[in-house]
């Protein structure tokens, strides 16, 4: 903090406005959204009717709340497989290049290296329609060969699962690389020295050292492919993660399910970004 | 001297919170004097050098620069001018933008401003390095080029905040002498802060010796290394013997005093609040220690002592001595001539001083 | 040498996934959408190699300029959002400590990870005839009948400057958070005024921060398409929809991979471009987000 530049009270006043302004304008959209959330009205929009809970538990058409939408339900489960296995690919692949792009040195590695960060400057809309030409051209050609059908690779909850872990590794492989690059790895030699083999000294020493990035690496892994949207639309087959279904209700209008999906979303966003902020925090 | 002094401070105070870092401090230093500022890391000194520059503001009290209060004056107008505990020189610029930048803030042409530059860079002996960048520069270059930036604007008062303190030891020594001289070459008022007693030593004309946000005494480095008023000043500056004593007889400045382990010392009363029959703290500089071979025989305080160690350290060599009679230990600077250069562990020395060589403080 | 072949093992078998993810996500695809680009259909699964699909975009006005419009309007979204984040991170960085410091940083993030979409669903409550706005407008008689203030061109700004501030505003925290407070000091000793100090300290420092920042947030603007979707409605002609419309609803592939590798050029140009004018590379910039 710098104390010693004295600014007029004016000029501190207005900045501080400004700053709150800013956090006015932050807060705005997610607590309009938490509000009328509770609005006994069948649209998500002025007049105030009063309050209900019916958007969470109502069961009588118009008021379906949240718990009783099965087609909801049906992609909140979805989302939460998908999300599942992108975190796991993600965290699995990003600690193996976490090791290669650390430990090793060998010809290429910049090249690589370079070629790893792409999916982050690649638009998402862009990583998904290339990946559905690929895998259509792929099955295309695999079905006229052998008169077989390939629906893995046709859009679908594969396809989404491998859209998603395409660019999400890079996540996983930076924040594990990160760890890894502070480990002493005069701890590793001596596991070594006393006697522990060289698998057994990283699965001792090393990967214990690297639990909490890899936790926090899956977790940001979760929460980027739960509102993962632009790579899913282009991917999506008959089964539509969470954020699929909300923009389809979203462009017909619906009523203040929708908000009430959202409370819950950005409760568990907010809990789990924590969940990661702590884990990072651990390492420390 | 008549002429206004460059800086002066009227009971100037600081409080953050609950806590007073600077009690009512007043000095005045004169034109052209190297003043520093000495105490150790806490004591308030940073505190009194970012009021002087006017990054704080006084609780209370008046500062005063050529005589003209300048507490209202904000430190972008003050004519003072710092040089930072990390040079803070500016990495986005090259050496030339770094020196002329207070220049360009005045709006002086762009001829006159590299001309300055150029002019203040060769007074400290790095002329033609305008173009490079900062991180060309060695350490001492680095120092050279935080002054030049300072004085290209001839400010009436240049701080500098523990500069050296970065800098590695060979390089400080160094240093000592060649901020001297840019001090001098210069002709400006340097206030200096530092806790390394033996830079402010070296380089000074006057010190003023900070403690717990006063100052404990100001005065030229031989005053306060010979003539130290306070416990604290005497065992802050330079190296001190320290034993704990009673006062047996005052006898105008002259002390007798007994020691826990029995010894009696004759000593200079060097503070007020000496009573007899309390309990006083006496000083003795290792380096007013003499060594004997035999047992003197003038006034003074003396005895026999046994080798506890021999700390060789070239010219600082030290002695550690166990006075036979109280039991004390008594730290003597081992003198360069060789003569003693045969004491072992476990060998007897007698060891003298002269009385006006034991300082003695009231214990508060 | 047994230890040797065992560590090369090793290597090849941590290269082993990488390789797999690499190839078969991004560079085979991608070198797949090329092809596909290239395609000119001439009869049912029957094509020939040429640029027709390019050409088709230079000669259709309503392509070219949907393409330029997303351009100007994401370089516009980066410009707001860099100066309205700038403040607010200089605030953060620099004015506030300790706890202050972290519980603002916090309420910056905790917006972004909740998904776009119920931020976007927020703006529009806020934004539509019968939302928020135009009610409280009408309530204090600002306005007699209901407004609309979604779909239209500012609705588009709003959206994208809220959904990108983060990638500004953490990068920006960063670099003026690694500014020595005793440079600024310096500065205002040496006889700055504020905005000498602004201009010739704080932003050259914050330079690399403020490079990253705009790359992330331009990208982000150009490949968004759930904000000038929903905010914009069906006439926000950007492109992505465009892209969207040919491989969805129109089902020309061809014309589609072309339209995204236009897409993914002008977003590579443009990252290319904001490196070397900043001499940064790619993986310390991509570091800092």
């Amino acid at each position: 903090m710098i104390t010693g530049i004295p600014q007029s009270g004016a000029f501190r006043w207005t900045y501080r406005a400004y700053v709150a302004l800013f956090f006015i304008f932050l807060a705005l959209p997610l607590v309009t959204v938490c509000v009328f959330a509770f609005n006994d009205s069948v649209f998500p929009s002025l007049p105030w009717n009063g309050f209900t809970w019916a958007w969470f538990f109502g069961d009588t058409a118009p008021h379906i709340g949240v718990f009783h939408e099965r087609p909801i339900l049906r992609s909140i489960v979805t989302s939460g497989v998908v999300a599942f296995w992108v975190a796991l690919l993600a965290v699995a692949v990003g600690t193996c290049n976490a090791f290669l792009f650390v430990r090793y040195d060998f010809r290429g590695k910049s090249v690589l290296y370079i070629l790893m960060l792409l999916p982050l400057i690649i638009p998402g809309i862009i990583l998904g329609i290339s990946i559905l030409v690929f895998s259509s051209s792929v099955a295309n050609t695999l079905e006229d060969a052998t008169g077989l059908w390939f629906d893995g690779l046709r859009p679908g909850l594969i396809l989404v699962v491998l859209g998603q872990f395409s660019f999400i590794t890079t996540f996983a492989t930076l924040v594990i690389s990160a760890r890894l690059q502070k480990f002493d790895f005069s701890l590793e030699e001596a596991a070594l020295n006393l006697g522990a083999t060289r698998w057994g000294a990283v699965r001792a020493v090393t990967l214990p050292f690297l639990y909490p990035a890899m936790g926090a690496a899956g977790v940001v892994a979760v929460l980027m492919s739960f509102e993962n949207f632009n790579t899913t639309l282009m991917l999506v087959g008959s089964d539509a993660p969470l954020t699929i279904t909300m923009f389809d209700r979203l462009k017909l209008g619906s009523t203040p399910v929708l908000n009430a999906v959202s409370l819950l979303l950005i409760i568990v966003s907010a809990f789990l970004g924590l969940a990661s902020l702590l884990l990072q925090k651990r390492e420390k | 001297m008549t002429s206004t002094p460059d800086l002066e401070a009227r009971e100037i105070s600081k409080s953050f919170d609950d806590f007073k870092a600077v009690k009512d401090i007043s000095f005045t230093v004169p034109q052209g004097t190297f003043f520093s500022i000495l105490g150790p890391s806490g004591c308030g000194k940073t505190t009194l050098l970012r009021m002087i520059a006017g990054f704080q503001k006084p609780t209370s009290g008046d500062l005063l620069i050529k005589g003209r209060s300048v507490l209202d004056v904000p430190p972008n107008k003050r004519q003072v001018s710092m040089v930072f505990q990390h040079l803070a020189l500016f990495p986005m610029m090259n050496i030339g933008a770094n020196v002329g930048f207070s220049l360009r803030q005045r709006g002086v042409n762009k001829s006159d401003i590299k001309q300055q530059v150029e002019h203040v860079l060769e007074r400290v002996g790095l002329g033609g390095v305008a173009d490079r960048s900062v991180s060309s520069l060695s350490g001492g270059q680095k120092q050279r080029v935080a002054i030049a930036r300072c004085m290209v604007l001839e400010p009436d008062v240049l701080l500098l905040d523990e500069p050296l303190g970065a800098l590695d030891l060979k390089l400080r020594e160094h240093m000592k002498i060649e901020l001297k001289q840019l001090q001098a070459e210069f002709n400006t008022t340097f206030v200096y802060i530092t806790h390394d007693q033996s830079e402010a030593l070296v380089m000074s004309d006057q010190i003023a010796v900070m403690n717990h946000g006063v100052f404990e005494q100001v005065g030229t480095p031989k005053e306060l290394y010979y003539a130290p008023q306070t416990a604290f000043v005497a065992g802050f500056v330079g190296e001190a013997n320290k034993f704990v004593a009673t006062v047996e007889s005052i006898a105008g400045n002259a002390v007798t005093l007994r020691t826990q382990g029995g010894r009696s010392l004759q000593g200079v009363a060097a503070g007020a609040g000496l009573a007899k029959g309390t309990k006083a703290h006496v000083f003795v500089r290792p380096e007013a220690v003499r060594l004997s071979r035999s047992a003197p025989q003038s006034a003074g305080n003396g005895g026999e002592g046994i080798v506890q160690n021999v700390l060789f350290n070239g010219a600082n060599s030290q002695v550690m001595l166990l006075d036979q009679l109280s039991g004390a230990e008594i730290n003597v600077a081992l003198p360069q001539t060789g003569e003693y250069r045969d004491l072992v562990k476990g060998g007897a020395v007698h060891f003298w001083w002269e009385t006006e060589q034991t300082r003695v403080y009231a214990r508060d | 040498m047994p230890v040797t072949d065992r560590s090369k093992l090793t290597f090849y078998l941590l290269l082993a996934p990488l390789l797999l993810w690499l190839v078969t996500l991004i560079i085979l695809p991608h070198v797949g959408m090329f092809i596909v680009s290239l395609r000119e259909k001439v009869g049912v699964r029957e094509y020939e190699t040429s640029f027709a699909n390019y050409a088709v975009f230079f000669n259709e006005p309503l392509y070219w300029n949907t393409f330029a419009r997303t351009a100007y309007m994401s370089i516009a979204s980066t410009v707001l959002t860099l100066l309205i984040g700038f403040p607010i991170s200089y605030y953060i960085a620099k004015l506030t400590r300790g706890r202050t410091k972290t519980t603002l940083f916090l309420m910056c993030l905790i917006p972004f990870w909740v998904s776009e979409l119920v931020r976007t669903f927020g703006w529009m409550i806020l934004l539509r005839e019968t939302g928020v706005f135009s009610g409280v407008l009408q309530y204090v008689g600002l306005a007699d009948a209901p407004v609309e203030m979604l779909y239209n061109d500012a609705a588009i700004m709003v959206g994208l400057v809220y959904t990108s501030m983060l990638f500004m505003v953490v990068p920006l925290v960063t670099t003026l958070d690694s500014l020595d407070d005793s440079l600024i000091e310096a500065g205002y000793d040496l006889g700055a005024s504020g905005f000498a100090i602004l201009r010739e300290i704080v932003i050259p420092h914050a330079m690399p921060g403020i490079v990253s920042g705009c790359i992330v947030v331009f990208m982000l603007s150009l490949g968004n398409y759930l904000t000038p979707i929903l905010l914009g409605g069906k006439d926000s002609l950007w492109f992505t929809g465009l892209i969207y419309s040919q491989f969805i609803t129109r089902f020309n592939w061809e014309l589609g991979s072309a339209f995204g590798f236009l897409l993914l050029g002008l977003s590579s140009l443009i990252v290319f471009v904001g490196l070397k004018l900043s001499r940064q590379s790619l993986g310390k910039t991509m570091a800092q987000t």
